[in-house]
């Protein structure tokens, strides 16, 4: 019980000072704290594989990528007046519908939950292992996993394309702006 | 032992800060982090639930939505990247060309 809760503090907490932090790259290093609680439960929860792959594509590849860009554009804080002025929380009337709609999704989430009766323990069932989950997605799956690997080349070319700069003879399209 | 009902609460809580901070925070990086938050969030309740049924499925779910989230993610670098070479800005506000 203990280390549950533990884990989970450290995650709201860390996830809380993610959207509290005007620097993106303290935002960033604060997610992977995040991840790293996330990864203690899902060991709780007996899901040893999906914890190793948080730890190692989540923590180590994606945050990465995104510390990657974080640095390569010397991203700007937001504190300049122009962001204080398109600030969300500060606009009037209609435009303001989205912060409302957020906090009904956070009741009606509490309150669906508070609902349901359910203080029992997990069952004792067998906790399944890692080679139960290579058979599974291997045999059940196999169809999913290939499609995935299209799904990755696609973001791959894609990322390759949008972030390319356009060359001299390429015409200066993007040079008018 | 923490019952079934303290992760999906765990989670609900989750996926409430990160629906937050897509609407509180006026920085695309900041922004996609929160999708982050709101999809590791869905993986917690999928493993959970995988746990309660004493079933493989979970697992291989919550590894496709990590597939995904690595492919959202470099796509949608690539674009901020794009985006901010064409404004030297990150507000989302910035990019109102095709507002009506």
């Amino acid at each position: 019980m203990i280390p549950f809760y533990v884990f989970a503090s450290l995650a709201v907490v860390a996830s809380l000072l993610v959207i509290a932090q005007r620097n993106p790259i303290y935002s960033v290093l604060l997610l992977i704290a995040s991840f790293g609680a996330l990864s203690g439960l899902y060991v709780l929860l007996d899901g040893y594989f999906i914890a190793v792959v948080q730890i190692i594509i989540y923590a180590g590849a994606i945050m990465v990528l995104f510390l990657f860009v974080v640095m390569l554009l010397n991203a700007p804080h937001e504190d300049t007046d122009y962001d204080e002025r398109t600030h969300p929380l500060r606009r009037r009337g209609a435009m303001r519908f989205g912060a409302v709609l957020a906090v009904a999704l956070a009741v009606e989430l509490v309150w669906a939950l508070g609902r349901s009766s359910g203080s029992s323990s997990f069952a004792r069932a067998p906790a399944p292992t890692v080679a139960a989950i290579g058979r599974s997605l291997f045999n059940e799956y196999s169809f999913s996993f290939e499609v995935t690997s299209i799904l990755i080349l696609v973001a791959m070319v894609g990322a390759v394309v949008l972030a390319r700069r356009d060359s001299p003879a390429s015409g200066g399209a993007a040079k008018d702006r | 032992m923490p019952s079934l009902n303290d992760y999906l609460v765990l989670s609900a809580i989750l996926f409430s800060i990160g629906t937050a901070g897509v609407f509180v925070r006026r920085n695309l990086i900041t922004i996609l982090l929160s999708i982050e938050i709101m999809l590791n969030a869905v993986n917690l309740t999928f493993v959970a639930f995988g746990r309660q049924f004493g079933t493989v499925d979970g697992q291989i779910i919550a590894f496709f939505v990590m597939t995904v989230a690595a492919a959202e993610a470099a796509v949608g670098l690539a674009i901020v990247i794009a985006l901010f070479r064409h404004k030297e800005s990150l507000n989302p506000d910035s990019f109102a060309t095709l507002k009506w």
